[in-house]
């Protein structure tokens, strides 16, 4: 796989989550602006850490396994969309599982009085 | 510092965001646990590749040594941390807006204003409606809550 293999790894996570806006219609997406104003600081304070943790040396990224784009701080452009992609797919995934839970009437937490409709 | 304080420590922080900070309290509830578990086959998975093949490579210094499928056991903490603190912010933002937290939790307050397209885009995205009734403490805790106590004896 050569130089893809982080960015493969993204796009199969997204690949896993992605279909679940569609089929069960989470409506995630479509709240573009609620997925941008979480994804923004999530990212943030997790990139602010691993650019630290580059800088310390606790981790380090193989030059042959990325595309080659490379950013301030030494972060491969791939970290930074991995930032955006697993936040995304955490998200998708915990609004499938809502959805799933209501229509199912089954939870008794606050989300499950969602299911009620 | 090792990666090993900075995962625990991660872990320590997105506990406090979701108990504390936003008070989203979503390590109390089970559809955090249930997605969480999900999330974390497709971790395994995506981060056994990234740190089995060496994508990602690791001071043995700065790590206990244990992996779990490929990957340090650090990981396991840094990716609940992320997740967690992701899906905290996520609902605290959701809970501020679409005229949920007004007409708090009333059946039929969420039913048709909460999730109808229209009472979405009326109330819930306009800026005055947010800053006024959304986001503010007061008229959650007067409005929502009190409306949920209510509700409750039927």
């Amino acid at each position: 796989m050569g130089t893809l293999t982080y960015l493969a790894v993204l796009a199969g996570c997204l690949a896993c989550a992605l279909w679940l806006e569609p089929v069960l219609r989470v409506g995630v997406l479509r709240q573009w602006r609620r997925l941008a104003l979480t994804l923004g600081p999530v990212a943030a304070g997790f990139l602010a850490w691993d650019v630290a943790a580059v800088a310390a040396g606790h981790w380090w990224f193989d030059e042959e396994q990325v595309v080659g784009v490379w950013l301030p701080g030494g972060l491969p452009l791939e970290e930074v969309l991995f930032f955006l992609v697993i936040p995304l797919c955490a998200i998708l995934g915990f609004e499938a599982v809502r959805r799933v839970l209501a229509r199912r009437g089954a939870a008794t937490g606050p989300s499950g009085r969602r299911g009620t409709r | 510092m090792t990666y090993t304080v900075a995962a625990g420590l991660a872990v320590a922080a997105a506990l406090a965001i979701d108990l504390v900070g936003l008070r989203t309290r979503l390590v109390l509830g089970r559809v955090f646990w249930l997605s969480y578990a999900i999330i974390l086959v497709f971790q395994l998975l995506a981060n056994g590749v990234l740190a089995g093949r060496g994508v990602v490579r690791y001071d043995p210094a700065a790590i206990l040594g244990p992996r779990v499928a490929g990957a340090p056991i650090e990981d396991l903490a840094y990716g609940f941390a992320l997740v967690l603190t992701t899906l905290a912010v996520w609902s605290r933002l959701g809970r501020s807006r679409l005229g949920q937290s007004r007409l708090g939790h009333s059946r039929l307050g969420r039913s048709r204003l909460g999730r109808s397209r229209l009472g979405r885009s009326r109330l819930g995205r306009s800026r005055l409606g947010r800053s006024r009734l959304g986001q503010s403490r007061l008229g959650q805790s007067r409005l929502g809550q009190s409306r949920l106590g209510q509700s409750r004896p039927e």
